[in-house]
């Protein structure tokens, strides 16, 4: 605990020093794509200590200067698998990107979506030293929550203080300078294995960046495609990727809870590719252009080329049915679907005021989804892309690149976590002379 | 469809990274597009000049390139126009001067040369400027003298403000001007000018005006005569002189100082013969009286 407190103590800091160069990169690593943006913090609200929301919602202060996606190697199921390549792979996305923004980076705050992320919901709760809650009070009843076995190999990614209680009042976003004697707060934690992040951070040493945040992508893309109300009264956000399917829900603008489904649109390639003998390159093309998961009587009669470089005729001449492919397609997509329902309900998701369910991610852009969507999590399905963020090429705005824009965002406007505020020092001494005194006091 | 080529890895290398990493930093940028053209440059330059004949080449082509500039015919004074002043005075200046003509204007100073005729007695101010054609033109204000001055060394012509304009060589030479003489005359010279001109009724007959102990006049006239005016207000009491000359005829007789110095004692002295003769008129006058 105390080595991940630290930890994440120095990436703060890496990214302050960040913000005061005012250049930093967002790295998306995915399982099909790895993409890099350079924000440059500069906007007018960059010394201005803003309270609440700013214009624009506090994205005029930065913008993106530079954007590079590439075919990602060395990454399956969203978590580093190939060093070297996945290292190959970064580099080439920061180079061009570089390129692009003609700036040298030096921090970089990353994002992934696999490595069986897994969430608890935890709480504590102290007594308050005087009348006002103070930062140290926050402090302390965040470090009162006790530890639930997380397991060997495990690291905290996220520990965010989602609700805090003042006595009898529950719901408080910020409780410091209320008056109350018992403070309790919620937090919610987020574990990932610990050797994806050790290869991240050497991928990204290896490439001269140093690391200024990390955060997981379920959760990125929930703050990138879901809109202010969704997020206020409860959502979940589904960032179908190439490798991994992340799921994120959300309840009064904090994550509640985020899992993800070790599932995605590179499986359907990988289906079509064995259902119908193709390379992966040409399943992938015909995914692209002819897939879908509702088939129609129309369907049966288009016919699509599936091609082969053999050289025998009858083999290279082959063509499929446009409903032999959404055949194959449907039941891996039904099956990705089914396993976030369990997800769901295992999060109980039921029980939240709104169940809004937003698909978005690179695998969302399958015709027809979300009619089957809805088929399987329920009625309120929609499409997300995300956010307009300033100076995003066009060719980055669409749900494939929910999880880089939503890194962004993060970039700029970081959520709370437990690291942020000061740990309490284990001054016992002074504490029981404090408490020496007030037993005088209140005796004499 | 056409097979899928196998495309080339668009990976950086370590290198290549690296490299561009190195050029997008502003140090490492300015160093290799200024830092190093500069050096080399500078390395190259002091290399030549490590021997001294390139040295002295250098110095020689800088030399013959300035020369051959300075002394373009724009730039050369070939003659000296010299106005506002007589010939004599025009002569002295031109060898004040001391040009030896032609000569480039980039060889002397005008500063300097005003400077120098200035410094002439009989300049008062002179201006310089050098005339397209090459001419430079001298234009000069001399002073005008109004008196002589008598000194202990010789005669000189002195203006208005009391400054020496020349010497001469004798007073017949400038007879048009009064004479003033004295110590300390110089310091007064408007006040001569007015005795002088309140003296216009006698002027035949006036030599000079003589300065006193550096604090009065004495207005000299021929046969030996003077007037000696008081301290203050000196044009007043010669005027009185000129009335009581004019009424009574006081000049024409035989007296040799009119004493005018305290106002309200005028006092005269005869001549030796005059007081001799005036002494025999007044015994026989008083011998027939008693």
């Amino acid at each position: 605990m105390r080595h991940l407190y630290e930890a994440q103590r120095a990436m703060r800091n890496m990214r302050q020093a960040a913000m005061q160069r005012g250049v930093v990169a967002i790295l998306d690593i995915g399982s099909s794509k790895i993409a890099c943006l350079v924000l440059r913090f500069d906007g007018p609200e960059r010394f201005r200590e803003s309270e609440g929301v700013g214009s624009l919602a506090g994205q005029s202060q930065f913008r993106v200067i530079g954007a590079a996606t590439t075919r990602s190697r060395g990454v399956s199921f969203g978590e580093i698998e190939a060093v070297q390549e996945a290292e190959r792979t970064i580099r080439t996305a920061v180079h061009a990107a570089q390129k692009m923004a003609n700036v040298k980076v030096d921090h970089v705050i990353a994002c992934f979506g696999g490595a069986r992320p897994r969430s608890y919901g935890l709480d504590g709760r102290v007594e308050i030293d005087g009348q006002i809650v103070t930062d140290s009070d926050i402090g302390r009843v965040l470090a009162a929550c006790d530890m639930p076995d997380i397991g060997e190999g495990r690291e905290v990614l996220h520990a965010q203080p989602v609700n805090f209680a003042l006595d009898h009042r529950s719901g408080l976003v910020d409780p410091r300078g209320q008056v109350g004697n018992e403070l309790a707060a919620d937090l919610h934690l987020l574990t990932v294995e610990g050797s994806a992040i050790h290869n991240l951070l050497h991928c990204i040493k290896r490439c001269d960046l140093e690391l200024a945040g990390i955060a997981s992508s379920a959760y990125v893309s929930g703050i990138a495609s879901l809109v202010e109300d969704e997020q206020e009264l409860g959502a979940a956000c589904i960032d179908m990727g190439g490798g991994s399917t992340g799921l994120s829900i959300f309840m009064k603008k904090h994550m509640i809870y985020a899992d993800s489904v070790r599932m995605g649109g590179d499986h359907v390639t990988k289906d079509i590719s064995l259902g119908l003998q193709i390379p992966m390159a040409t399943a992938e093309r015909i995914k692209t252009f002819y897939g879908g998961v509702v088939a129609t009587g129309m369907d049966d009669r288009e016919m699509i080329e599936i091609g082969g470089d053999t050289g025998d005729w009858e083999r290279d001449r082959r063509t499929v049915s446009r409903a032999e492919l959404i055949g194959i397609m449907r039941p891996r997509v039904e099956e990705i679907l089914e396993e976030i329902r369990a997800r769901l309900d295992a999060a109980g998701f039921e029980h939240l005021p709104s169940q809004q369910i937003v698909l978005t991610g690179g695998a969302s852009q399958i015709p027809g989804l979300d009619g089957l969507a809805s088929r399987i999590l329920g009625q309120q399905v929609r499409l997300g892309r995300p956010l307009r963020v300033q100076g995003l090429p066009q060719a980055a705005t669409g749900p494939a690149f929910a999880a880089g824009v939503g890194l962004t965002l993060f970039a700029a406007n970081p959520q709370d976590e437990w690291w942020d505020f000061e740990i309490p020092a284990e001054r016992y001494p002074s504490r029981s002379l404090k408490r020496a005194v007030k037993w005088f006091k209140d005796n004499w | 469809m056409l097979a899928m080529k196998m495309r080339r890895d668009p990976t950086p290398s370590r290198w290549g990274y690296r490299y561009q990493r190195w050029m997008l930093s502003p140090v490492y940028r300015t160093l290799i597009k200024v830092g190093i053209p500069m050096t080399v440059a500078g390395l190259v330059t002091a290399a030549w000049l490590a021997s001294p004949d390139n040295r002295a080449t250098l110095v020689a082509n800088y030399e013959s390139l300035r020369e051959a500039i300075e002394h373009r015919p724009e730039f050369m004074v070939t003659a000296v126009a010299i106005d506002g002043a007589e010939q004599r005075l025009s002569d002295e200046v031109r060898e004040v001067l001391g040009l030896a003509l032609p000569l480039s204007s980039f060889d002397f100073s005008l500063e300097e040369l005003r400077e120098k005729v200035e410094a002439l007695n009989a300049v008062e101010s002179a201006t310089l400027r050098i005339k397209p054609g090459g001419v430079l033109q001298v234009h000069i204000v001399a002073r005008t003298p109004v008196a002589v001055w008598r000194g202990d060394n010789g005669l000189h012509l002195i203006d208005a403000e009391g400054n020496f304009v020349t010497a001469i060589e004798a007073r017949s030479d400038r007879a048009d001007l009064p004479l003033i003489a004295g110590d300390g005359a110089e310091d007064h010279i408007a006040e001569a000018m007015a005795l002088f001109a309140a003296a216009t009724p006698v002027w035949d007959r006036v030599r000079g005006l003589v300065r006193m102990g550096e604090r009065r006049w004495d207005l000299v006239l021929d046969r030996d005569q003077r007037i000696q005016l008081p301290e203050e207000n000196p044009v007043r009491a010669l005027e009185r002189v000129i009335v009581m000359a004019q009424s009574q005829d006081l000049l024409e007789r035989d007296v040799s100082v009119i004493d005018f110095r305290h106002s309200s004692r005028p006092t005269i002295r005869l001549n030796e013969q005059a007081a001799a003769e005036m002494r025999r008129i007044n015994a026989a006058v008083s011998g027939t009286g008693n």
